[in-house]
């Protein structure tokens, strides 16, 4: 578990790092996140695994994702004037936005397996 | 012999009370949500946030305060966004299998999932700032907020957005879907994860195994086209 804790702090470490020094537009865990899993596929393809433990850390983390929300969420407080003041605005653009994100997703998803499974015959 | 207004005085000022109650507080959330069959109304997140809200509000205790205790919680978003790299690994043999559907998927339904927001927002007359703080709302909150943070949004609004997008996501995909008549699972795993991150894809899991899985996929990978595409879409669309 330690070693699985280590294995995460250490790719968010990297990434940080090179986020500071290349300037990237792209934030440090995101970088963590794909270099972790670069490193697990070579690690499969050598035939190894090379952090035994990290699965453990990041399926407890994730099973509490939730929990890692509710700091920064509770900073609403002081932005009660802002929500209230675009309560029907912001209440608008969420439920629309939400809609048409699902609705151009499934169907995109849907119209693209038709495609290549045409074109590759599968 | 101190009196109990003492220890009030002496807690209330210490960082230990504020993340003892967040995580008690969180736990008995998951537990009334488990019990009322989770739906998607009653999501733990929410009900933390508005318990938690309510208590400062009370007592008059000042946000900063009750961060000094929080941030022990709130620090370890940056290794759980770094965790989302375990299950991608895991599940890749089924992202292998369908890499192109779920490629021009991604492209199609984070680009949308951005730019719907310049367009509706500036049709309602949403303010900069707010804008700001509401492009990346379909990413999971870590990830979110270091977005809108590094454009000058505000974390604490992206927090709030991205979860209420996640509750929006999760009640309406089920009936949504059926009324468009798609019955294929992982199509609308997808589609919810994408949209919905981690609240989108527990609801997904509660609905088929199959479209559980895709929402995970689809969350990892919008965690990281989101990255890319807000910046770029803020820099073209917003002028900022």
């Amino acid at each position: 578990m330690l070693r699985g804790i280590a294995a995460l702090l250490l790719f968010q470490l990297i990434g940080e790092s090179l986020v500071f020094l290349t300037k990237l537009p792209l934030p440090g865990p995101v970088i963590g996140l794909v270099l972790l899993f670069i490193a697990l596929q070579i690690g499969r393809r050598a035939g190894y695994a090379p952090f035994p433990q990290v699965e453990g850390a990041a399926n407890s983390l994730l099973a509490n994702l939730g929990l890692l929300f509710v700091p920064a969420g509770v900073g609403v407080v002081s932005l009660w004037g802002v929500m209230q003041a675009h309560a029907g605005a912001i209440g608008l653009v969420l439920v629309l936005s939400a809609a048409v994100t699902l609705a151009a997703t499934v169907w995109t998803f849907i119209a693209a397996r038709r495609f290549f499974d045409k074109k590759w015959g599968a | 012999m101190r009196s109990p207004v003492d220890l009030w005085v002496y807690l209330s000022t210490s960082p230990l009370i504020w993340l003892t109650l967040t995580v008690c507080t969180w736990i008995a959330a998951v537990e009334l949500s488990v019990r009322l069959k989770r739906h998607p109304l009653l999501n733990p997140v929410m009900i933390s946030i508005l318990f938690l809200s309510l208590v400062m509000t009370l007592f008059h205790i000042p946000y900063e305060r009750f961060f000094a205790g929080a941030q022990f919680v709130h620090f370890l978003l940056g290794p759980a966004t770094v965790a989302i790299a375990v299950p991608l690994y895991l599940q890749w043999h089924e992202v292998k299998r369908v890499l192109a559907p779920i490629g021009v998927a991604l492209l199609v339904g984070s680009v949308v999932a951005v730019v719907s927001v310049i367009v509706l927002g500036t049709l309602v007359g949403l303010p900069h700032d707010v804008m700001v703080s509401f492009l990346p709302k379909s990413a999971t909150a870590g990830v979110a907020m270091a977005i809108s943070s590094s454009l000058g949004g505000n974390p604490s609004l992206t927090a709030v957005l991205v979860i209420l997008t996640g509750i929006i996501g999760a009640l309406i995909v089920t009936p949504l879907m059926n009324r468009m008549g798609i019955r294929d699972y992982a199509a609308r795993g997808f589609a919810v994860g994408l949209t919905s991150h981690g609240i989108g894809t527990a609801r997904a899991y509660e609905v088929d195994k199959t479209a559980g899985l895709f929402a995970g996929i689809a969350m990892a990978l919008n965690a990281i086209a989101t990255s890319l595409i807000v910046p770029l879409a803020a820099h073209l669309l917003l002028g900022s």
